[in-house]
């Protein structure tokens, strides 16, 4: 208090000497969500959250511009098709600043009959970028058939291999992200809306209503998640057609996973029910409807934000799971678990490594959900340390 | 203290009772029963005509009450239960369902034992650390494995473990043992076979565990550490390290201790998809291949002895945190 006051003083004093400067300095103040958005960007591990999620979510919105081939092209004869190398200096030591891969040339070892690949290094194929091919729609809205790369001289060219029907495996990964994180964030946001709903109606009117619903989060909150989500998507039919499937999950992990966030909206409700500013405004008048919206509902948005953000990590783990199990998303839709499910055992594992990249893009996509999550928490918490 | 245990294992008992029917109603939400998994199966492989294999499922129908109304049907169960101890029949398996779970339990604990002792230990000694040499070149290493710990789908972990012990070392992995020693007699040698085979699941499930101990024993510690108690009682000239045990620490574990209570359900469900990874005769597969099969008295008992565990392990670790910190009342 004494320190406001002296700054106060020494603003006064200050204006008296420089009026202009200083008037622009005090009318500056900083909004709740500036200081927010302030203190999260200094955060080192936020920002690459940040960075990573975003890039995730351009890949997955505009996937065919990303993916050189059509993920559902099957080539049999290309089935099990190694990476290619991608390579800037070539057989005789020079640099190239153009990337080039070389063809590879199929044998059949004359033992096991296994498919061995190697590269032709007589031509250079040298990858092309912004590249027509393929046509597709832009997020439904108008045709386009320029692609990122290609390698339009050598034909094929499957920087992470290809799969068991010889599909190229980056398309796939691409598409796959779209369910993967759509599964995530629809969830979360699923999640957001019966949690905060059942929270707030909980805090706000208690009594029979809240001690009812308290018993349903309990009660949901009694079984582990997990085998929880198995034996609910079992129960989904088998016949139903892959939307309505990939539906029924996100609405599964919401059912299963609002019951947290439920917990703590109410528990900040039921503290904003008893403030002053609430009570007055009841006194002015102010119906329940009005009470929730503009003034609790705003006081504890940050908080549902970062529930909901660190959601989104936990749904996309639980999606992959599912579908690596097959009790998930179904084929023909794909999604990294689905994908990985090709990679579930020991022999496929050890001769076609590449099947694992998705596992990778899973991890990479976590990561900066929860250093999102991570640095939005810290950065709306006013008591954490920093700024 | 006796009447407070008292009172939550009184108030458990009907709690069970309702987690027991809900996970009965689950398991029976899928459309169809066994019978439907058994006629296919004997039609296609045992070569039996349709018509005989409609009239033995009929049989089975008869012999395990499927035919009886719901309600009928989860009143025999229960009972069965409490009564007798009997959790129902297991039509993959044909077996008691409570032979089949008991053995594979016991591994089960101990892969979910040893990765919580691992996650402890590892997990918070390294958080304390962490918290001493804050902002430190280690700190900052550690953060970054926390958060790959806690990002890495602990199935993906279990395929990529495999891959590199198998494919980099030539090593032998999935299952407990290698195959000499899988119908051998416990002795010394099967012993260390066993140990060079347990640490791979418990790595795997208790990673998340480690990480997350990791992180939460640090902000923690830096919480407490930062608190003016600690720094009166520094000021009083008490020692470091008396100040840091009994002050500091003292109050930083409690989070890690409420947290016990979850961890057992939560470690047999982290062993569930990474067991089937492995190939491990834990619960996991028998669990999964009780869904995919309609075994709905074995998928439904581990469903809900999933959620007893939950319940016993939060009155223990409510127990636990009573007694250790005198603050809590009860």
């Amino acid at each position: 208090m004494a320190d406001q006051n002296n700054q106060q003083q020494n603003n006064y004093i200050q204006t008296e000497d420089k009026p202009e400067e200083v008037l622009e300095e005090r009318t500056h103040v900083e909004t709740y969500w500036g200081r927010i958005w302030r203190r999260f960007t200094k955060n080192r591990l936020s920002r690459a959250g940040l960075l990573i999620v975003g890039f995730m979510v351009l890949l997955s919105l505009f996937a065919p511009f990303f993916s050189p081939f059509d993920h559902t092209n099957t080539e049999l004869r290309r089935a099990y098709h190694p990476p290619y190398e991608i390579n800037f200096i070539d057989e005789e030591g020079n640099f190239h600043l153009r990337p080039f891969t070389y063809s590879m040339e199929q044998t059949l070892d004359p033992e096991t009959w296994a498919r061995i690949y190697e590269p032709d290094t007589s031509e250079k194929h040298y990858i092309h970028f912004f590249v027509r091919d393929w046509e597709y729609e832009v997020l439904g809205l108008f045709e386009l058939d320029w692609h990122l790369f290609g390698v339009p001289e050598a034909g094929n060219y499957h920087m992470f291999g290809t799969d068991s029907l010889g599909r190229d495996m980056l398309s796939r990964i691409i598409y796959g992200s779209r369910v993967s994180i759509v599964v995530g964030i629809f969830g979360a946001l699923v999640t957001i809306i019966v949690g905060t709903t059942v929270g707030t109606i909980s805090g706000f009117f208690g009594g029979a209503v809240d001690m009812l619903l308290q018993r349903l989060t309990e009660l949901i909150q009694m079984f582990p998640q997990l085998p929880l989500w198995m034996a609910l998507s079992a129960a989904i039919p088998a016949d139903w057609p892959a939307m309505w499937v990939f539906m029924g999950i996100v609405m599964l992990f919401a059912l299963i996973t609002w019951t947290f966030l439920g917990r703590e909206v109410r528990g900040k409700v039921l503290s904003y029910r008893d403030s002053e500013f609430v009570r007055a405004a009841e006194i002015m008048g102010a119906g329940p409807a009005y009470l929730i919206v503009r003034h609790i509902v705003p006081n504890v948005l940050t908080h549902i934000i970062v529930v909901g953000t660190v959601t989104v990590p936990q749904l996309i783990i639980a999606e992959s799971a599912l579908s690596f199990l097959g009790l998930g998303i179904q084929p023909p839709m794909i999604s990294w678990g689905v994908l990985l499910d090709d990679a579930s055992t020991l022999e496929a594992i050890s001769q076609y490594p590449w099947l694992m990249i998705p596992g990778v893009f899973i991890l990479v996509t976590v990561l900066g959900f929860n250093f999102l999550g991570d640095g939005l928490r810290d950065a709306v918490d006013p008591y954490s340390d920093e700024g | 203290m006796g009447s407070y245990i008292l009172r939550r294992i009184l108030y458990s008992i009907p709690l069970l009772l309702i987690i027991s029917f809900v996970a009965f109603v689950i398991i029976n939400l899928p459309p169809g029963d066994y019978t439907q998994i058994f006629i296919s199966q004997i039609t296609s492989q045992a070569g039996v005509s349709q018509a005989d294999a409609q009239q033995m499922a009929a049989q089975l129908e008869e012999m395990y009450g499927l035919d009886q109304p719901f309600l009928v049907q989860y009143y025999e169960w229960i009972s069965g239960i409490i009564l007798r101890g009997d959790f129902g029949f297991s039509f993959n398996y044909r077996r008691p369902v409570s032979e089949v779970i008991w053995p594979r339990l016991g591994m089960t604990m101990v892969i979910a034992l040893g990765s919580h002792l691992v996650s402890v230990v590892i997990g918070g000694g390294i958080g304390i650390f962490s918290a001493i040499k804050k902002y430190g070149i280690s700190d900052t290493i550690f953060t970054i494995i926390a958060f790959l710990g806690l990002s890495i789908p602990n199935f993906f972990l279990a395929l990529l473990l495999m891959y590199i012990i198998s494919v980099w070392f030539g090593g032998d992995v999935g299952g407990l043992f290698s195959p000499e020693y899988i119908l051998a007699d416990w002795s010394f040698a099967r012993f260390i076979d066993f140990l060079k085979h347990i640490w791979v699941p418990i790595v795997v499930v208790g990673t998340y565990g480690t990480a997350r101990n990791m992180r939460v024993m640090r902000s923690n510690l830096l919480d407490v550490l930062n608190e003016q108690y600690v720094k009166v009682a520094r000021a009083k000239g008490l020692k470091s390290n008396y100040v840091f045990l009994k002050h500091a620490l003292r109050n930083a574990v409690q989070p890690i201790i409420m947290y016990l209570g979850m961890t057992l359900p939560f470690l047999i469900q982290g062993a569930i998809v990474s067991s089937i990874v492995l190939n491990l005769p834990t619960t996991g597969p028998v669990f999964y291949n009780a869904l995919v099969n309609r075994d709905m008295y074995l998928a439904g008992s581990f469903l809900m002895m999933l959620a007893v565990t939950l319940v016993i392990g939060n009155i223990l670790a409510d127990i636990l945190l009573a007694w250790i910190d005198p603050r809590v009342r009860y």
